[in-house]
């Protein structure tokens, strides 16, 4: 007689076991990104207390709070779309935080203010930060309407690419209207971790406390998706409510995250792999997994962006590309292999 | 004697069209309780579509449909969800979840989306997979699973909802012939304990080893009955343009007719 039955703790280990690593791998990078700084790695955080306090904290944690949205947001639009390739810029939020915050820089720039993408005083950074999260917001929400609500995920995928390309090409005539505006918006599509502040950690913890519960309790849904969208909704499921949900979930972990850290490439995609290839888990622990994996993958480019070129320091968005690029490169290999 | 047992879901002149084109038109069929009906027909005959609609996943553009003498549409999902459980035809279920999670997912419609599985789901869901013989690989990914293995996890999720109207499109896809049997003597007991059965089956002899028979052409029904009755299979080997031939099988001692088709030279 089998037992089944047996499966289940077996699994549950498993899960444990990798969120045990992943946070135990979360706490070493938040040292080590404590004690990485323009001058080498530095213990001495009595001496060093205004600049490990003011600058290395706020960043090593909005590091790790903006992979854990960007895990999160990856692992819903993977399960959303029922593609392993989906990541959470897809739905037009990247393109809209582009132009949102393009649009603030060349009015900046027209008015004479000139609003600088590190400037750290706080009305035009707050400007900045609103702009690219109401521009990601706004292009999900376009992608949405665009696509008669969420009820089919094909047409709200294609909506989302033409939200995407609109709002690429106006960003491009506008920065054609104010050519200074360019690099401003040019870091924020590589990606930095340079900007975070506390304010920054505030507001990403506010959005992952809100959105990890939330996709975490509806994620059966996720699971149903699995059979197919008729079989899913054959499982009694409101399947245009709960997608708009989710939607909205993914779209706020990863507009929280654009907005403090710009276009960090790979992390969304990569984490949700990362975890599928260790465990063989239900959408609920893969959604909290994703954002643990998430966490720790964008703290550790952080901390390499610092500390390859010290005391220069790389684009975080460049070290998590090329990081990424290659994982997948190899992903791409091992499924060719016979 | 059937006809005094309350039919459990019918459809009534029912008409659907795809795309601008009629594929159902003015269909009628009862599924009763204890019976085991086989929808058979050439391809693009409406059958799947026959069958989406009967588990209330399609708007049907005229007539209605019945789930215990309600419109289907009026029924709350999730309760429809508990009285009908439906298997797709198409093998779309693809993915990283556990074979067993997948079965589990047959319980959802009683724990809801925001409950869990409890002991009573986890037993039943086994017991599915033991009937349809994939307890082996319970935790392997449904996306490792061979065509014949999915499919089994796939049938033992529609059972696991445990609903007292089964419809299956295209059940036995992929399966070899012992898990066929398996299949088809598991639909008799279920029929016999008062299930209400439909399945879509391409597999005439499979098709005609049910209770009914209904056959469907270019979305109308072309005859309906026991396949023992000589109309209906005449009319089953006319839906096929008479390239098949229906032959009756010896039969063991006083066991009931068995008929098998073979295509024509």
């Amino acid at each position: 007689m089998p037992a089944p039955a047996s499966a289940s703790p077996v699994r549950a280990n498993g899960a444990m076991r990798l969120a045990a690593a992943l946070a135990l791998a979360a706490a070493a990078l938040a040292l080590a990104g404590l004690a990485a700084g323009a001058e080498g790695w530095s213990l001495a955080w009595r001496e060093e207390w205004p600049l490990v306090a003011g600058i290395r904290a706020p960043r090593t944690l909005g590091a790790l709070l903006a992979g854990a949205c960007l895990g999160l947001a990856g692992a819903i639009a993977q399960g959303l779309f029922r593609n392993p390739l989906a990541d959470p810029y897809l739905l037009g939020s990247a393109a809209g935080a582009g132009l949102g915050i393009t649009a603030v820089l060349v009015a900046g720039g027209l008015a004479g203010t000139g609003i600088a993408l590190g400037s750290t005083d706080w009305l035009p950074r707050l400007g900045l930060v609103g702009a690219a999260f109401a521009g990601a917001l706004a292009g999900v929400a376009a992608s949405v309407a665009l696509s008669g609500g969420a009820a089919r995920p094909l047409v709200l995928l294609l909506a989302g690419v033409v939200v995407g390309v609109l709002a690429a090409a106006l960003s491009d005539l506008l920065t054609l209207a104010s050519p200074e505006a360019l690099r401003g918006r040019q870091a924020f599509m590589l990606g930095t971790t340079g900007f975070l502040g506390w304010t920054s950690v505030a507001l990403l913890a506010g959005a992952l406390a809100t959105c990890l519960p939330l996709s975490v309790r509806f994620a059966r849904a996720l699971d149903a998706l699995v059979l197919g969208e008729a079989s899913a909704a054959s499982l009694g499921l409101e399947l245009r409510r709960l997608r708009l949900l989710l939607v909205a979930m993914m779209a706020l972990a990863t507009g929280a995250a654009v907005a403090q850290t710009g276009l960090v490439a790979f992390v969304g995609l990569a984490a949700p792999h990362l975890v599928r290839r260790s465990v063989v888990v239900t959408h609920g622990p893969l959604l909290a997994l994703s954002a643990l994996a998430g966490a720790v993958l964008l703290a550790a480019a952080d901390v390499l962006a610092r500390a390859v070129a010290a005391p220069r320091e790389l684009p975080v968005g460049l070290v998590t590309a090329v990081i990424g690029g290659a994982y997948l490169l190899a992903l791409l290999r091992r499924r060719a292999t016979p | 004697m059937s006809a005094s047992v309350p039919p459990c879901l019918e459809a009534d002149a029912v008409r659907v069209a795809l795309g601008g084109r009629t594929v159902l038109d003015g269909v009628s069929v009862r599924l009763e309780a204890g019976h085991w009906t086989a929808i058979a027909g050439p391809n693009g005959a409406g059958k799947s579509t026959l069958l989406s609609a009967l588990a209330g996943l399609r708007r049907v553009e005229a007539g209605t449909v019945r789930l215990d003498g309600r419109a289907i549409a009026q029924w709350p999902a999730r309760e429809r969800a508990r009285r009908i459980a439906w298997l797709s035809q198409h093998g779309e279920a693809d993915g990283e979840l556990a074979a067993r999670d997948v079965v589990l997912l047959g319980r959802l419609p009683h724990h809801g989306l925001l409950g869990a599985p409890d002991a009573a789901d986890l037993a039943i869901a086994d017991a599915a997979m033991r009937e349809t013989e994939c307890d082996a690989f319970v935790a392997r990914r449904l996306a490792s699973l061979s065509g014949g293995e999915r499919q089994r996890v796939l049938i033992a999720r529609a059972l696991a909802v445990d609903a007292p109207v089964l419809l299956l499109d295209e059940p036995t896809t992929h399966l070899d012939a012992p898990h066929q049997r398996t299949l088809v003597r598991g639909l008799r007991r279920r029929a016999a304990a008062g299930a209400a059965i439909a399945t879509v089956l391409h597999d005439l002899g499979l098709a005609l080893a049910a209770d009914r028979l209904l056959v469907l052409v270019a979305g109308r029904v072309a005859v309906e009955g026991p396949p023992d009755d000589a109309a209906v299979r005449a009319g089953l080997a006319r839906a096929f343009g008479d390239a098949i031939r229906i032959v009756r099988l010896e039969a063991d001692g006083d066991a009931p007719a068995r008929w098998i088709t073979v295509p024509r030279d």
